[in-house]
């Protein structure tokens, strides 16, 4: 019996388990190497270009001149980027409208959120249901949406000024509060999905639990409750925060010309300017901006969860 | 009369330690006539129930007896459709679960994976709004009390099943309760760990003298523990009684099955005297003789309970006497160390189970497959049912 000869599929099987767990591991890395690593070192490697009116656009980082690789790195364009006001005011701005979206859907996504997550089966799964529908509709198609609602003529102005609520219609798009609308429409659903995952696994006998040793239903929410979705509280305000710092479709078609934010001077910077270069450091800057303090919480995160390790 | 005043102390005894038996005795608390619905679903159908001070009462049954709503109401997590609920003579009917007198020991244990050991079981001490030293005072008593002192720091995921379980315990426990709910305190503690916790609850009970109402669904732990049992069924109370009362005097089918192994023996009533009665059976193929007058008259369908261990084998028909004596075959023998169960199958086709310790070492088996052998007991040791 021992003698046979392995099949190939006993082979193929034994192999797989062998080296089954690096191919597993293995592929999500090269996915991330190659769609993520490979094109950021590419705009890493612009950014520290000059800007040429050639195809490309910019100058090479490496060149071979005279039996010798000759290495021309432009700090320029990022120190460029400290001394316009005009980025570092983008950047700010870009940040304070994120934050405060992400306050406003967060206020707005927990007891959304939390409704779901306590309502019972049927009902849940059709609330659930209703907050991922939009996503079927392009997310292009519901911001002019939003410009038609919004409008000096739009729809709330039209019900408005029909109900003699107002004589006057009001200034609602091309305003920052627009912007704020745009965005918290947009990312509400990020918001309320993680929450909800928090929410739902929470063993209601906790609550239970807090109430039969005399404290007071609001206070079990305070005590239990918000602290354990505090990981869903995170997970939510970064998947709206990250985007909406970068936003430039929002801001672009619901936002004013002042609204200055960092997605539409990156854009300014590529299609009008046609600086690639400087376009290139923006959007790394922004980047290292966004990640440091991703990592930070990340870390914070992991220690809270795993408080023995 | 030296023997007048024995009695006498015997009298008050069984006053003091058994207020169910005492017809002044108060209720602490009174479940009356109480039902409780879940759509059309009776979960808890006019229950109506006396818990005494100081008792250890459990509520045994099955899965969706009904047992834990009757817990859940006495805390206030579900309000009785109909009926009322008194704890200390106070209407629980509008009083939220943060102000009833009650806390409870979830079977989950609900402990706070975000505190600390410590700070779980001095929860409900600031929500009273104590002094921060009477809080840290009370926590330590507590948690020696569950000899968990060694672990105030930790956080519940950093302890085992049976810690998990004193934590949970102590927590319930530090706020003094007039009544603590246990709900499964033991059912996710393995078996050796299970009976010694067992003991260890009883002792604490005693030592603080609260009131424990426990649910349960495990027979044995209810009678090692419980002063008094209601045994449940399909949202109704079957039977109340010490778990002595249960087991030798079942007055159904359902809690002889109940509560430990019991074989019944189904027969019609023929001579039913003051001090006798016989039960003639189909099922065993010939009649019962009992000791005791029997409710019910003559002709009614009746069920004899037998337990296993009050039957005896013999291997000769026994010569004394002819009553209560049947031949069979032995068909199945388990092995249980400390006593041995005989399966033997009676010419009727009724099977039959009998215990028999096994009180000495080296003894060979007295019986194997196939031996033929006759089954005996005493006639006071069957107890007659007549549902």
């Amino acid at each position: 019996m021992s003698d046979i000869k392995p099949t190939l599929k006993q082979r193929f099987d034994r192999w797989m388990i062998r080296h089954g767990r690096v191919l597993v591991i293995g592929l999500p890395y090269l996915w991330l190497f190659l769609f993520f690593l490979v094109p950021f070192l590419i705009v890493l490697k612009i950014s520290f270009a000059t800007a040429q009116y050639a195809q490309p656009p910019y100058s090479a980082l490496f060149q071979w001149v005279d039996e010798g690789v000759n290495i021309a790195i432009n700090f320029g364009n990022y120190l460029f980027l400290l001394s316009d006001s005009l980025y570092i005011s983008a950047y700010l701005n870009s940040i304070r409208i994120a934050a405060i979206s992400t306050v406003i859907t967060l206020l707005i996504g927990y007891p959304m959120a939390y409704g779901i997550a306590r309502a019972k089966g049927s009902t849940r799964n059709l609330l659930l249901m209703l907050v991922i529908l939009p996503f079927w509709t392009s997310f292009l198609i519901r911001v002019y949406a939003w410009i038609g609602i919004l409008d000096r003529e739009g729809l709330i102005n039209a019900a408005l000024m029909g109900l003699h609520i107002i004589s006057e219609p009001l200034i609602i798009r091309q305003t920052e509060v627009a912007v704020y609308i745009g965005i918290v429409y947009t990312y509400l659903p990020f918001m309320i999905l993680p929450l909800y995952s928090t929410l739902e696994k929470m063993d209601g006998s906790l609550l239970e639990a807090a109430l039969d040793l005399g404290c007071k239903p609001w206070k079990a929410f305070a005590t239990i409750t918000l602290p354990l979705s505090l990981p869903g509280i995170l997970a939510g305000s970064l998947l709206v925060f990250i985007p909406a710092v970068g936003e430039f479709v929002i801001p672009e078609l619901l936002g004013g010309p002042n609204t200055l934010m960092i997605g539409r001077t990156l854009w300014n910077e590529f299609f009008s300017n046609r600086d690639w270069p400087i376009a290139s450091s923006v959007a790394i800057a922004m980047l290292i901006f966004l990640v440091v303090p991703i990592m930070y919480f990340q870390h914070i995160q992991g220690k809270t969860e795993d408080p023995g390790k | 009369m030296s023997q007048g005043a024995n009695q006498q102390d015997a009298q008050i005894c069984v006053q003091t330690s058994q207020p169910w038996n005492d017809p002044d005795g108060v209720p602490f608390i009174r479940f009356e006539k109480v039902t409780k619905k879940f759509g059309d679903f009776y979960a808890v159908d006019d229950v109506s129930l006396d818990i005494y001070r100081h008792e250890l009462f459990a509520l045994l049954g099955g899965s969706g007896c009904g047992k834990t709503t009757l817990l859940r109401m006495l805390a206030g997590f579900e309000d009785p459709t109909e009926g009322k609920i008194y704890i200390d003579g106070v209407d629980m009917a509008n009083v939220p679960p943060y102000e009833r007198p009650t806390n409870m020991m979830f079977q989950s244990y609900a402990l706070f994976p975000h505190m600390s050991v410590e700070k779980n079981v001095a929860f409900g001490l600031h929500q009273d709004g104590y002094s921060k030293s009477e809080i840290k005072e009370r926590v330590a008593d507590m948690l020696a009390l569950v000899q968990m002192s060694k672990f105030a720091t930790r956080k519940p995921h950093q302890l085992s099943g049976g810690q998990r379980q004193r934590v949970a315990l102590a927590r319930s426990l530090v706020k003094q309760p007039k009544v603590l709910l246990l709900d499964e305190p033991l059912g996710a503690l393995d078996k050796k760990l299970r009976e010694q916790t067992q003991f260890e609850l009883v002792n604490i009970q005693e030592k603080l003298g609260t009131t424990f109402v426990m649910v349960t669904h495990d027979q044995e732990e209810a009678m090692t523990m419980a002063s008094r049992i209601a045994v449940m069924n399909e949202g109704v109370i079957k039977q109340i009684g010490t778990p002595f009362e249960l087991y030798e005097y079942p007055n159904s089918r359902f809690t002889a099955n109940f509560l430990g192994q019991v074989n019944l023996i189904e027969g019609t009533l023929v001579d039913d005297d003051e001090k006798y009665a016989i039960i003639q059976s189909d099922d065993i193929g010939g009649e019962i003789y009992i000791d005791h007058a029997v409710q019910g008259h003559e002709g009614t369908t009746l069920w004899v309970a037998l337990r296993p261990e009050r039957l005896r084998l013999c291997t000769e028909k026994p010569e004394n006497t002819t009553r209560n004596c049947f031949a069979g075959k032995v068909e199945d023998i388990g092995y249980l160390g400390g006593l041995s169960t005989y399966h033997v199958r009676l010419e009727t086709g009724k099977r039959i189970r009998v215990s028999e310790p096994n009180t000495h070492r080296h003894n060979e088996p007295r019986y194997t497959w196939d031996d033929q052998v006759w089954v005996t007991w005493e006639t006071g040791s069957a107890s007659v049912l007549n549902q």
